[in-house]
């Protein structure tokens, strides 16, 4: 084991890893009889379940070790009873007395503490220890790694006290684990660690360890006896991040098992631990005092989430209402959800922030057992009942073999719905049911009628804060305003009522390596989801988004009463004086506010600034002793004396002082403030706890703009101001859901940022909590910022000749900040190149390198030092070979011009490096050799978020397939194409339609977590086994742990990308405030894999404005072993970084479809090939300098970096790059570059046996049928066939129906993906999550089992995510999919009997018909192609459909009717549906009922004017009676 | 911001000149006025770049983006704040400038760039005639003095910033009148000089003194300079001639060239100049291609010579960019300047070999040689050829400062170039003696002497302030 493991099995943190980062994925499942019959058998079905989840695991660099695995029964007491007789003791009645599994030292004295700890807790309880039972365990039959860590495993038998009831019991049990825990954490033991009790329970008992799920009932002897006994069984299969061993971390924990993870965990901690000072419960009495802290530090986000259900349930809310108020769903837009319900939510959002992030979790209290999805569904849930009484839930449809005809429903979780069985009431709870239930427990309608205001309920200020112009241009200098701030932030935003977009990425300096006085807030960076959760679409999944928060003194979460929402709503965080006035002069029920000033004297020197900020905390105590409720911090009054503290520190020294004097619940921050001005300010602000902000001046500013006539003549101030609130909101929603946080009451206080470039002393008392890794300037730092900006405010204007400083953030000037990419280095790079001039590139290179040292990137601050005698420059390999290692970035077809991307892939191709597709697609004319031998095909083909153009043969023609989660210049977001950019070609590649816009969705739909990418992987590698798969990630805080996961996933290429990359439009607020530089991503990267034992199993690649050799170096040095260009190779064509990409009017051709500009480009070939040849030959003299012959013996070679110790910069000097320079402490036998190659393990495919079988149909076209049984183990089904169909005869594929196929059985996921023309799969059963998949001609026909007796189109038949990204090819479904059907479909047709949530999402060509109910969202985002959806109910219009970008109209044309007409009966003759049957036999009755969902966008290409809603409404009048449901 | 597709939708247009037969006639100058509405559109062709290359190929680095967007937009009044942040003098630049912002001008690349003078000029005289430029006293005063010596671009652009910066400036012109070679070195066709005296009433009504026909080191010591003032700032510019040294140089009728176009701008301005050297009647040989042989040119011209030469020792120049210089840099190609359009000859890689008199002491003829490309500039045997010349002016450049006198007398140290040695701050080896503009960097473009000038009043302002606190 690597030096530095604890027994928690995690490194201490170390270099840039720390184990917050870490993430875990999963498959969990239940199995229950529904009459809570105990059986034998139901455990034996939950290891079954289990076994079958086992693809959804992982294992790391030891493959008999796996991540972890678990079940959780009830007390089989027949077993024990029989058990403990024979040791000697009898147990008494089942639920008198409770069991622990628990976890202990492996050294025996330590084991006997502990024992003794927990028999004194139990004593003191008034319970008394019947005995101990060594558990029965076989440790050779799981891993090596497992064993070495592997705990000593006792069973505890506690009797319950004298008139104890049962849960009374439960709750001792409770308190004496949470004592036993504090004491045993608090001892000196060495192996404490050890120390944990999976579960202590009179209802239930946790198996579970660090195994492979195979391995379950071999290591746990007992589960095989037939004794053991239950009546219900939760099991869990877990994928972590990393391969550091740790048992306690294996699921189910004590109530619940999750998949998925809590983005929102850092403010949910906070916040519980705030209300510990006020937990009360007469449950508990006294004892409470023994529980904290509620939330165990050092857990996973699921085992803290468990933390609290134990602590709702146990004092005494019931276990569904525990759940909707921790994971409530999306209460605030649903137009369906009955009033009552939403006052519950209403209610419970007053006591608690919703614990977000993407989960499925499943749960029991040994009573009843439930799933739970969270608002967003983003995780699979499939379930069904059977008639005798068996219900079982998975994550995945098919984990028990349970025949067709048994089976009396399949159904899925969706979006925040529970699924619940009650084994004492022996039913199945519908889901309105529940919560109806829970509504109905008390008058939650009433009591926030009477509790609860709105700003707009507050009487009106006698008086506002008036603007003053006078003082205006003094303290807009004072804050630090630039011309920029006014004319590329405020001004557009106002004006467009969106945050303004840019290009080209940053080339500008940290805050902590400027020159400028910065703002605090730049010294910070978002954080965003990739692969472990994924980013939501604000946009068009509004519906689960929300700005609401609730001010208001925080009561006891265990009491409900009315008081507990005595709160202040506020429908938007960011206010105008006017209602901050009326927060400010509010008196009414508990609210009092009062004022602090956030000044500081200008006397005082640097130091004054600590003082004041400490005096502030002092005050803000005060404030809370005297009985204020609000407090506003206030920088008003800046003047000759007094310059402001950073609204930032103010706000987070204030919220973090709070906490920690545990009074934060008992004020709400509200942060009046001349500073804010941009979105990232905002989110700052809110990040880090504050409950509303007045920006004051931001406001004064834009009135001055509108006063001196800056806004078009029809603005009027009102919509100047609204325009400028509103873009302020939608950039806040974008920075939450790249995050994929959907609530503001979750995000406030959830810190979800880096700090770069500060130092430790103020991270730790300002900022707790937040990663800070480089170290960097001190509060006297900051001091001098907000002195300079102070003295700059009182210079008289005649002193200077700016009003305010330029700026030149977003565009070079001469007087404002430096860019490593300005008019001398960019002519420089452009005259080398075409002149073919070396001596001019080190030219160039020299003034690189000069300005890195100067401090404009953190690599500037290291030195190379040798690692031998220098070599002579001919040993050094040649350029020739070091180009191969050499990729351009991706940039899409779309993006660039045509002649730009193919003269990019010409050079590439010419010199065996790498060019890349990005996600637009590539025409196939490209992946022929032009005449002279040339070849345009870009080697690297990318897979995006749209699967623009992911066609079958568009895999199989790459060298590399490139996922790309996310992008430097904007991380988590998506993007949009707009129609007027898309001309006949890009239509045609993209498979779109000419002047519709595209829209890119911000996270895959197959990729919501990490054993979603290790599926895509498969797929991709199925489609194409001959390309490496690679996955770009961006450098941020953690990056290093996503990448280990994205290793376990199998990924052969990872590429750390830098926050600084290029973009062809991104908001600009994202363009420089997410993601962090690559050296500390790349760094990151390398420690992490390294200290897995995962990096001899990857290449790594980095990019982010590389230009020259020593930046190559320095990225091999750090670890990578190849290297990513994208800006630089486009000024070697002639871009001069005129950064309008996103306007279509680059004047030299390269980012522009415009065919006037296309004419100017003059980039050559020959331009980039010198390029790289130059950087290639800078390296190879830098190579023999440092003593390498070749770059593979450079890699991760971070001894040989060493940081510079001649800087002294004031802001420079303060950064420590040792956490960069960190090199793992492991044994040499662990590789620190790709070694060897990932096991795919594609040789067991079904294709594989599909291939042999169907040589005649591949060589010769002879038509083939097979018939094969299927289960959910076999993954990703026809596309390793498709792939070689591909491979021989391009898109045209085969003749239709040449393959034919019928499974029967139930697929697993991914059946059918990427699916060629010429194969007919055929399924009688049904199949999981994305079938069809990137459907590329072939069809698919699914259909129940035809021995099922239930209603099919009432039935789940497919998983989510079905025909994502499809571009032709055909669907017939004969029974319901879940969510997300045919999102971003771009050309295939299909035929359905019901779709769940954001059915055709994005979708921007082909044709769907859905023959009943749809979900909430319905063609979100869809821009293009038809659908046609039987609307039985009459509520697809008013409430199921997103109308945004869509028409609804009744189906009148005949050419229409006969389309429809003709798929639905070749639906019928397919899939024999009954449902397509009747509506075919009662077509003149039916046909008004279908709804023609028509974008917009397709309809003005298509010339065709819009249609008004009422006739729909007319046609359907004409529409007679519905089916009658048979059966 | 601006017109995003105006450079797509707009072609470059500039004022026409007046017609070459009215203009040879007079001393106004050459341009036809530009209607303002046609400037706006001009400045729509503006793509307001990510890296403004025109902003860094201005030695002033004037904000060219921003205020020709504002005059796209119309907003004239804060085109000319912007404008004057970086430039004192843009309605000089505008006229003289051979504009080094166009040629680094983005658009350039592949279109004509934009007309970047042509508004500069445009905002800057829109600003004087609308009355916007007005004094701009300093509110407060500081009690430090500051010496300016010599009135051309660099010394009024410094002595306007230290005066407006509050302290007390006196300029020291050795001439009759203040301005240097704006005043005597720009014929009025170029710039007439109503342009310059309005600013010059400017900067006295903001309060500098301005001392003229004061030569410090001749009628003025060094040692009063010294003693009454907290700094001194060198601004005498390059006036040393480069000379031609070959036989018969002597005679009479062999002149520099600002010995010549003095002259004229005297007169223009009304003063008696006995003995003028005219060209009237005569057959002229200009000596040097640069703008000074064109400004002799254009003088020539006016003054009605007999036929007039203009010989320059370099090869001719592309008629294109040459691909030596590619774009940002400054081209090495042909500029035919108004003076060329009037008249006269021009021939290159012509080399001077002697004069000869007419007997009376009085130049008669040139005898010439062609010459090779540089830096040997071989004379190719065979190709002697000989012209008349009654009047030959030589306009061959400056070898620097004139060393004599005060600069001796101060005692500063001067470069390998002959020019007043600085520190990275303007200060010369002497404390609290600064030098800017061609006495600092030789002989160069006013703008260049703006930007120093500019730049120096900033670092002697540090200097002040430094010393200040330091007593």
């Amino acid at each position: 084991m690597a030096q530095g493991h604890s027994f928690s099995g995690f490194p201490a943190p170390q270099g840039l890893y720390h184990p917050r980062h870490e993430h875990d994925a999963c498959g969990v499942g239940f199995v229950a009889n529904i009459e809570g019959k105990k059986s034998h058998e139901i455990v034996m079905k939950g290891v079954q379940i289990l076994i079958n989840l086992t693809h959804r695991g992982a294992c790391g660099c030891d493959p008999q070790t796996g991540d972890g695995a678990g079940i959780l029964i009830q007390i089989p007491h027949a077993f024990f009873d029989r058990e403990c007789a024979r040791l000697g003791f009898s147990l008494p009645a089942p639920g008198e007395y409770g069991v622990g599994m628990v976890f202990l030292p492996v050294d025996p004295q330590e084991r006997l503490l502990c024992e003794g700890i927990l028999e004194k807790a139990a004593k003191e309880q008034g319970l008394s220890v019947l005995g101990w039972r060594d558990t029965p365990i076989n440790g050779n039959t799981i891993g090596r790694l497992a064993r070495n860590t592997q705990p000593y495993i006792e069973q505890i038998f506690i009797r319950r006290g004298r008139d104890m009831d049962q849960d009374a019991l439960e709750r001792k049990l409770y308190i004496v684990r949470k004592q036993a825990e504090n004491l045993v954490a608090q001892s000196e033991m060495k192996e404490k660690d050890l120390f944990y009790v999976p579960s202590l329970s009179s209802r239930t008992i946790v198996y579970k360890g660090l195994l492979l799920a195979p391995q379950i009932t071999h290591f746990y002897k007992e589960l095989s006896d037939p004794d053991v006994t239950s009546g219900l069984c939760l099991v869990h299969q877990r994928f972590s991040t990393n391969t550091f061993p740790s048992w306690k971390l294996a699921h189910p924990y004590r109530y619940i098992c999750h998949n998925g993870e809590i983005n929102t965990l850092r403010g949910n901690m906070n916040w519980m631990h705030a209300r510990q000072s006020v937990l009360a419960s007469p449950l508990f009495g006294e004892d409470i005092k023994k529980l904290l802290p509620i939330i165990q530090p050092g857990g996973s986000d699921s085992a803290m989430l468990d933390n609290a259900v134990e602590l709702l349930t146990l004092a005494g809310r019931s276990l569904p209402h525990v759940m909707s108020m921790l994971i409530p769903e999306a209460w605030d837009h649903d137009p369906t959800m009955p009033e009552d319900v939403k006052a519950f939510y209403e209610y419970h959002a007053s006591l608690m922030e919703p614990w977000d992030g993407p989960a499925a979790v499943a749960f029991t209290d040994g009573r009843v057992i439930g799933a739970k999805l969270d608002r967003n569904g983003l995780r699979p849930g499939r379930y069904l009942v059977t008639n005798d009484g068996l219900v079982v839930m998975a994550s995945e449809a098919g984990v028990l073999p349970i025949k067709p005809e048994t089976v009396r429903m399949k159904g899925r979780l969706a979006p925040g719905r529970m699924l619940l069985v009650d084994t004492e009431q022996k039913r199945l709870i519908p889901d309105e049911e529940v919560k109806q239930q829970l509504a109905n427990r008390r008058p939650y309608a009433q009591w926030v009628k009477e509790n609860q205001i709105t700003l707009d309920d507050l009487p009106n200020p006698n008086r506002v804060q008036p603007t003053d112009h006078e003082t205006i241009l003094m303290r807009q200098r004072a804050f630090g305003y630039t011309d920029e701030d006014l004319k590329t932030i405020l001004l557009p935003s106002a004006l467009q009522a969106q945050e303004p977009v840019g290009s080209m990425g940053i080339d500008t300096p940290l805050a902590c390596l400027s020159d400028q006085p910065q703002l605090l807030f730049n010294y910070f960076k978002q954080a965003f989801a990739q692969v472990t959760n994924p980013a939501i679409d604000p946009i068009r999944e509004e519906l689960v988004m929300s700005l609401n928060s609730y001010i208001g003194r925080e009561g006891n979460i265990l009491e409900e009463t009315p008081k507990n929402c005595h709160t202040l709503k506020l429908r938007h965080p960011i206010i105008s004086n006017w209602r901050l006035e009326k927060i400010r002069r509010v008196s009414w029920g508990d609210f009092l506010a009062t004022t602090l000033s956030t000044l500081f004297r200008v006397d005082g020197g640097e130091q004054e600034l600590e003082k004041a900020v400490e005096a502030l905390c002092r005050r803000a105590s005060l404030a809370i002793r005297n009985g204020y409720t609000l407090l506003i911090l206030s920088d008003r009054g800046v003047d000759a004396e007094y310059a402001p503290i950073p609204s930032l520190l103010a706000l987070s020294a204030v919220h973090n002082h709070l906490i920690r004097e545990k009074t934060r619940n008992q004020v709400a921050l509200i942060v009046e403030s001349g500073e804010p001005r941009e979105v990232m300010h905002f989110a700052l602000l809110l990040g880090y706890g504050a409950s509303a902000v007045n920006p004051y001046l931001a406001i004064e500013t834009l009135e001055n703009l509108y006063r001196d006539g800056a806004f078009p003549a029809d603005y009027t101030w009102d919509k100047v101001f609204k325009n400028y609130m509103k873009s302020v909101d939608k950039g806040l929603l974008k920075v939450f859901s790249k995050m994929g946080i959907s609530t503001l009451q979750s995000y406030q206080g959830a810190q979800i940022f880096e700090a770069i470039g500060l130092n430790r002393s103020i991270i730790d008392r300002y900022f707790t909590g937040t990663p800070s890794r480089i170290e960097g300037v001190s509060m006297e730092v900051l001091a001098r910022e907000a002195l300079m900006k102070h003295a700059f405010a009182l210079q008289h204007a005649s002193e200077s000749a700016w009003e305010l400083r330029v700026g030149g953030e977003y565009q070079y000037r001469v007087f404002g900040e430096r860019h490593l990419l300005n008019p001398m280095t960019v002519s420089k790079l452009q005259h080398a190149v075409r002149q073919n001039k070396f001596e001019t590139f080190e030219e160039f290179a020299k003034i690189v390198n000069q300005q890195n040292r100067d401090h404009l990137m953190l690599r500037g601050l290291l030195e190379l030092r040798a690692a031998g005698p220098a070599v002579p420059l001919e040993d050094v390999e040649p350029a020739s070979e070091i180009v191969k290692r050499f990729a351009t970035g991706a940039m899409s077809f779309g993006s660039i011009s045509k002649e730009a991307h193919e003269t990019l892939a010409i050079a590439m191709n010419r010199i065996g490096a790498k060019s890349n597709t990005g996600e637009g697609g590539e025409d196939e004319a490209r992946f022929l050799p032009d005449a002279n031998g040339d070849l345009r095909r870009s080697a690297i083909k990318q897979v995006a978020s749209a699967r623009f153009g992911v066609t079958t043969t568009y895999l199989v023609n790459s060298d590399d397939l490139q996922i790309k989660i996310a992008q430097g210049a904007k991380p988590g977001e998506g993007g949009q194409l707009p129609g007027h950019k898309v001309d006949e070609v890009i239509a045609r590649i993209r498979h779109s339609i000419p002047g519709v816009g595209l829209i890119s969705p911000p996270p895959h739909h197959d990729i919501y977590s990490i054993e979603d990418l290790a599926q895509l992987i498969h797929d991709l590698k199925n489609a194409n086994p001959r390309a490496r798969i690679s996955v770009k990630l961006v450098a941020e805080a953690g990056v290093g742990t996503v990448a280990a996961g994205v290793a376990k996933a199998h990924a052969d290429v990872i590429l750390i990308s830098g926050y600084d990359g290029g973009t062809g439009a991104s908001p600009i607020s994202s363009i420089r405030h997410a993601g962090i530089p690559w050296e500390l991503g790349l760094s990151e990267t390398q420690q992490v894999l390294v200290l897995n034992d995962l990096r001899s199993r990857v290449r790594l690649q980095v990019d982010g404005k590389l230009q020259t050799g020593r930046d190559v170096a320095i990225a091999a040095l750090l670890g990578a072993e190849e290297f990513g260009f994208s800006t630089a190779p486009l000024i070697s064509m002639g871009c001069i970084m005129m950064r309008k990409c996103h306007l279509n009017t680059c004047p030299v051709g390269i980012a522009t479809q415009d065919p006037d500009l296309r004419k100017k480009f003059t980039g050559q070939p020959e331009h980039v090939i010198n390029y790289f040849f130059f950087v290639a030959e800078d390296l190879r003299r830098i190579m023999a300098e440092l003593g390498f012959r070749t770059v593979n013996e450079m890699v991760g070679r971070v001894d040989c970096l060493i940081q510079r110790q001649d800087v002294d910069h004031w802001k420079a000097k303060g950064i420590d790059l040792s956490a960069v320079l960190h090199d793992p402490p492991v044994p040499s036998h662990i590789g620190r570059r790709n070694l060897i190659e990932q096991d795919h393990g594609l040789q067991d495919a079904l294709d594989c046996k599909i291939i042999e079988m169907t040589q005649e149909a591949l060589e010769n076209r002879t038509p083939v049928t097979l018939s094969l049984p299927i289960r959910n183990i076999h993954r990703t089904v026809g596309t390793m066939l498709s792939g070689e169909i591909a491979r021989r005869y391009g898109s045209a594929g085969l003749p239709d129906d040449t393959i034919r196929i019928h499974f029967t059985g139930c697929a697993g996921q991914s059946f059918g993906a990427f699916l060629a023309k010429g194969v007919t799969l055929t399924l009688e059963g049904d199949a999981n999550d994305y079938v069809g998949k990137g459907l590329s001609g072939g069809r698919l026909i699914i259909y129940h089992s035809r021995r099922s007796e239930f209603v099919p189109e009432e039935n789940i038949l497919i998983g989510n995510v079905c025909l994502y990204g499809a571009t032709s090819g055909e669907a017939f479904f004969g029974g319901m999919a879940g969510e997300r059907f045919a999102v971003r479909n771009s050309g295939a047709t299909a035929v359905v009997e019901g779709v769940g949530d954001h059915g055709c999402e994005y979708m921007t060509n082909g044709l769907v018909v859905v023959l009943g109910d749809t979900g909430r969202n319905f063609a979100a985002g869809m821009t293009g192609g038809v659908a046609y959806v039987l609307d039985r109910k009459g509520d697809f219009g008013a409430v199921r459909c997103n109308r945004t970008e869509v028409d609804l109209e009744p189906v009148t044309e005949q050419a229409d009717a006969d389309k429809l007409f003709e798929l639905i009966s070749r639906h019928a003759e397919y899939t024999n549906s009954p449902q397509a049957k009747w509506i075919l036999d009662n077509w003149e009755a039916t046909l008004p009922k279908f709804v023609k969902v028509f974008p917009h966008e397709y309809k003005r290409v298509l010339g065709i004017p819009r249609v008004s809603a009422e006739l729909i409404a007319s046609h359907r009048q004409k529409s007679s009676g519905d089916r009658v449901i048979h059966g | 911001m601006g017109k995003i597709t105006g450079f797509k939708e707009y072609t470059r247009e500039t004022p026409a000149r007046r017609p070459v037969e009215e203009r040879v006639n007079d001393y106004f100058e050459v341009y036809l006025p530009f209607d303002n509405d046609k400037v706006r559109t001009q400045a729509a062709r503006c793509m307001d770049c990510g890296i403004p290359f025109c902003h860094t190929g201005c030695p002033v680095n004037n904000i060219i983006p921003d205020w020709n967007d504002l005059v796209y937009r119309d907003q004239w009044k804060d085109a000319i704040r912007v404008l004057h942040s970086t430039n004192n003098f843009p309605e000089f630049t505008g006229r003289i400038c051979p504009a080094p912002c166009e040629a680094a001008c983005v658009l350039g690349i592949n279109e004509p760039p934009v007309t970047i003078k042509l508004i500069e000029k445009s905002i800057a005289d829109r600003a004087w005639s609308e009355g916007w430029i007005r004094p701009e006293p300093p509110e407060t005063r500081l009690s430090q003095r500051v010496a300016v010596v010599g009135s051309g671009p660099a010394g009024l652009a410094a002595a306007q910033q230290l005066n407006r910066a509050g302290y007390w400036v006196t300029v020291f012109e050795k001439a009759d009148r203040v301005g240097g070679l704006l005043r005597y070195g720009i014929p009025d066709f170029k710039m007439e000089k109503t342009i310059l005296d309005r600013r010059i009433e400017q900067m006295l009504a903001e309060g500098v003194v301005f001392q003229t026909k004061s030569y410090v080191g001749q009628n003025v010591p060094v040692e009063d300079l010294r003693k009454e003032f907290d700094a001194i700032l060198l601004t005498g510019g390059a006036e040393a001639p480069r000379d031609l040294k070959v036989p018969g140089r002597d005679l009479k009728g062999i002149h520099f060239a600002m010995e010549f176009l003095p002259q004229q701008n005297k007169k223009i301005a009304g003063d008696e100049v006995p003995n003028q050297i005219l060209a009237t009647g005569k057959h002229v040989v200009i000596i040097g291609g640069g703008d000074t042989g064109a400004d002799c040119l254009g003088t020539c011209h006016r003054q009605k010579a007999k036929s007039i030469t203009q010989f320059e020792i370099m090869p001719m120049p592309p008629l294109e960019r040459a691909p030596s210089t590619p774009w940002p840099l400054w081209p090495l190609q042909l500029r035919t300047e108004s003076s060329h359009e009037e008249g006269g000859l021009r021939d290159w890689a012509v080399g001077t070999t002697s004069f000869t008199s007419d007997g009376k002491g009085n130049v008669k003829k040139l005898h010439a040689i062609r010459v090779g490309p540089p830096p040997a500039f071989e004379p190719i045997p065979g190709s002697e050829f000989a012209l008349d010349a009654d009047l030959v002016l030589l306009a061959l450049g400056f070898t620097g400062p004139v060393r004599k006198g005060m600069l001796e007398q101060l005692g500063v140290h001067l470069d390998a170039r002959g020019n007043v040695a600085t520190n990275g701050r303007y200060m010369s080896s002497v404390p609290g003696v600064f030098a800017a503009g061609d006495m600092r960097r030789g002989q160069s473009l006013v703008v260049w002497a703006i930007s120093e000038g500019r730049a120096a009043a900033q670092a002697v302002a540090e200097y002040l302030r430094t010393e200040n606190s330091a007593k």
